[in-house]
């Protein structure tokens, strides 16, 4: 392993302007454009008129760059309409800014049959209606991967994400109780101000804020009694439960106090305690719906589809659930098959690093069993399916996840924990008041309610409600930012309380794909050979233009698929293509000019560039380490030393992987699990935390807790510097409301709380715990 | 204080109207792309259609 230093990044190309197309730095000997794509990109975008678009966009450099469409039939999905009309919806990826959906939406309404393109850019989801034949979408697909965006059919799982029935039902809670907290404030400050106020105008006064208040605490207050409810039936007593009970308490006491004719009502509080709640609610459904959208997207695009064998010999295109068992498909060279099939032709050379976590590609011979999720790394094959897609071995590992999932101990949330103390000792109290009042202090019952409820509405946790939830919508919007998604909702407090860090090899600790190593190989001849892999989609020769990557295409390549690629004299690929009788592991392109020896490029799996930085900083932060890898022992000891790990096991099955995490458990550590392929799917749903890096396997992102969608490492330890702070200053949170509680309590229980000051108090210290939440999302360093 | 007569009922009128035109608003759809309407403000208006 001695190609762990990563590639000299590209020179920027200072003096020369960008590609007019996608902004990326130009190729030696280019002018104006980086591709041929990017060419047609922008006349495409030019002869529709909508050059403003270029002055507007703010993507990053070669973000644009045209892509191919998904090999996929959009015919099948779409939705005939009445009149001849027929509706698509599509998943785009690459939307930086309002401007990319501006040139969406105009470049499809410049196609003369559209009706309407419309682009949300919260959802990244695109709805168009046309009027035509439905084989036009393919077309329009096309469109949009020639001007440089990602398509892929709209998922069920994406709808799911997007579907907001409970935050619109939220954000419906929001508006009435902000519009019930003013209208009443707009009395009870007139109540306050006015002390020379005659008594029959008070009560008109108090009558008006009932008749506003009281619609308002039973339909804003709603999703407050669902959950507390939902609480008790399971047994279980949570904020909610105090919310609510002090929310309802205070209405009832008003209600009683308007129709006696008293002094102080507290509809008020009562109304702007729900407000701000819902506020804060609000946000944090925005936020876990942001994360939950975004992990969606990334597994509609990794979709993939199949190509079928006809009888006859045609072929077709398919999506993966409709291709059925006994049917044969065929994988080309660098495809990746998705379905469980036994080989039909005499050998496959298959990439299965994301089943076993192997680096190396195996050979299979006819009549093998070929596992779901390998890539193909030789020539084409042909296989005849096992297993529909939800009766294969990747739909049964993830109903083995599903059932790991809800066997997963119940981590006993920071919050939980505050209120199982708290309310018991608030609801106390309360009793203990009226009691007081009643029998020593010999008051009548109605009078010894009234210093009892003001109990309850001091302690009623409104500071206490939003400690907790304002640190993490504040932490997670951060680490969204940072390419950091947290897919379940105690992802954060789980991640603050890792002691251990298990990390898979191929695909964590290294890049997962093939990278050039050094060789005897000049530059000249790099540069030569990567004219022709430029040509190809096969990993390697993708990973030989990846190493000299301002190559342009050599005119005339003929690929002979999954043997190598020819031009004039020039011959690049496998040993057999080349007429040479030499062994490989399957890692190496051999390279042939005319009248020169071949040169041989070897490749390896190079571990991510930030990965010693990142295993260094994990230590920093006191967690152990070890690799559990499927990988030969020797590779993985290899990876290991590099990165100065005392601690790895390689070889290993998923079986034992997921045992040694039931092992760790047991043993009382709070292991992180860090891994992307299937084979580590398991083991990610027992972790106590788990977190995929970017580009991880279906399986591996529907397990984990969190979600890298930025490339390398580093995220992790950043995320658990967050996490820890998060979880420091939710408890400084928890600590400040119960100190505002210990102050105002006693002054409830001596009778002396007015409306005016309850109100006062529980703003104030709301708005200190939100100010201090804000905290959570400084980067760590501005400390 | 005969102007509360009128006044309070003006307020909650006006306040009514504001409540009804926000849950309008959420049932139409309007609040479901923000990021997107943030920045479709800014876009110019549709070129003329070609005529097929």
């Amino acid at each position: 392993m001695n190609a762990l230093t990563p590639l000299p990044p590209a020179e920027p190309a200072l003096s020369r302007p960008p590609c007019q197309h996608c902004a990326a730095a130009l190729p030696q000997g280019a002018a104006g454009y980086c591709c041929a794509g990017c060419e047609a990109a922008h006349a495409l975008v030019a002869g529709l008129g909508l050059d403003a678009f270029y002055a507007r966009r703010e993507a990053a450099a070669g973000e644009l760059r045209p892509v191919l469409p998904p090999p996929l039939d959009f015919t099948t999905r779409t939705h005939p309409l009445p009149g001849g009309e027929h509706r698509l919806e599509l998943l785009i990826s690459g939307l930086t800014c309002g401007a990319c959906v501006w040139l969406i939406e105009q470049a499809l309404a410049a196609e003369p049959d559209i009706l309407a393109a419309r682009m949300s850019l919260t959802t990244r989801r695109l709805t168009l209606r046309w009027r035509g034949p439905a084989e036009r979408a393919n077309e329009l697909v096309a469109v949009l991967a020639r001007l440089g965006f990602r398509v892929a059919p709209w998922s069920p799982a994406c709808l799911r994400a997007a579907d907001d029935a409970e935050g619109r039902a939220l954000l419906r809670a929001l508006g009435i109780a902000a519009f019930g907290s003013m209208n009443v404030m707009l009395v009870s400050v007139a109540v306050w101000a006015g002390g020379d106020m005659g008594d029959a105008t008070r009560a008109l006064m108090h009558w008006l804020a009932m008749l506003i208040a009281l619609p308002v605490v039973l339909l804003a207050g709603l999703p407050f009694y669902r959950s507390a409810w939902a609480a008790l039936r399971a047994g279980r007593l949570n904020m909610d439960m105090a919310v609510s009970l002090g929310v309802l308490a205070t209405t009832a006491m008003s209600v009683s106090e308007t129709l006696r004719g008293g002094t102080f009502t507290w509809f008020d509080g009562a109304t702007t305690l729900l407000a701000l709640l819902l506020a804060g609610r609000v946000l944090n459904h925005a936020g876990r719906r942001r994360a939950r959208q975004a992990g969606a997207q990334l597994l509609a695009l990794q979709q993939g589809s199949a190509t079928r064998l006809n009888p006859d010999g045609s072929t077709q295109t398919l999506p993966l659930e409709t291709i059925l068992p006994g049917q044969s498909i065929l994988v080309a060279a660098g495809e990746a098959l998705h379905l469980d099939a036994v080989l039909q032709d005499t050998t496959a050379l298959l990439d299965t690093a994301a089943i076993t976590g192997e680096s190396l590609p195996r050979h299979y011979t006819k009549g093998d069993a070929l596992p779901a999720g390998a890539t193909n790394m030789g020539a084409p094959f042909v296989a005849q399916v096992t297993a529909t897609l939800a009766d294969g071995s990747l739909a049964a590992m993830a109903r083995l996840l599903e059932q790991a999932e809800q066997t997963r101990s119940r981590i006993t949330t920071l919050a939980d924990r505050a209120a199982a103390i708290y309310l018991p000792t608030a609801h106390a109290i309360a009793v203990a008041t009226f009691l007081g009042w009643w029998l020593l202090g010999d008051q009548p019952w109605q009078a010894a309610l009234v210093p009892a409820v003001a109990t309850l509405i001091i302690t009623c946790p409104c500071g206490l409600a939003i400690a907790v939830p304002a640190v993490q919508v504040v932490a997670a919007g951060a680490l969204f930012r940072q390419g950091v998604l947290l897919a379940r909702p105690d992802a954060l407090e789980r991640l603050a309380s890792a002691d251990h860090v298990v990390l898979d090899k191929t695909g964590t600790l290294t890049q997962g794909r093939p990278t050039l190593l050094p060789g005897p190989h000049t530059e000249a001849a790099l540069r030569r050979a990567a004219t022709l892999a430029a040509a190809s989609r096969h990993p390697l020769a993708r990973a030989l233009h990846r190493a000299c990557p301002d190559a342009t295409l050599a005119d005339g390549v003929r690929e002979f698929p999954g043997q190598g690629l020819e031009t004039a004299g020039l011959r690049l690929g496998s040993a057999p293509f080349l007429g040479l009788d030499q062994h490989d592991d399957g890692m190496a392109l051999w390279f042939a000019a005319p009248n020169q020896p071949p040169l041989c490029f070897r490749f390896t799996d190079a571990l991510r560039a930030d990965a010693p930085a990142a295993i260094a900083a994990l230590k920093a932060q006191g967690l152990t380490l070890e690799i559990l890898s499927g990988d030969a022992p020797a590779a993985v000891a290899a990876v290991a030393a590099t990165l100065g790990l005392e601690h790895f096991t390689g070889g290993v099955t998923p079986q034992s992987k997921a045992a040694r995490l039931q092992c760790l458990a047991a043993t009382g550590h709070h292991p992180l699990m860090i891994g992307d392929g299937s084979n580590d799917a398991a083991a990610l749903a027992l972790a106590h935390v788990s977190a995929c890096p970017a580009g991880s396997t279906e399986l591996a992102q529907s397990a984990a807790d969190i979600v890298l969608t930025a490339e390398g490492l580093a995220p992790i330890p950043a995320a658990i510097a967050t996490a820890r702070r998060a979880q420091r200053i939710a408890r400084q949170n928890i600590g400040l409301s119960l100190a505002y509680n210990a102050l105002a309590v006693p002054l409830a229980v001596a009778g002396l709380v007015t409306p005016l000051l309850a109100a006062a108090v529980m703003a104030s210290s709301s708005l200190i715990v939100i100010l201090n939440a804000l905290r959570a999302g400084r980067p760590a360093w501005t400390r | 204080m005969d102007a509360l007569i009128l006044l309070i009922p003006i307020a909650l009128f006006l306040g009514l109207l504001g409540l009804g035109g926000f849950l309008w608003a959420l049932r139409a759809g309007q609040y479901d792309d923000l990021d997107g309407a943030a920045a479709r403000i800014l876009f110019d208006d549709t070129p003329p259609r070609k005529d097929p």
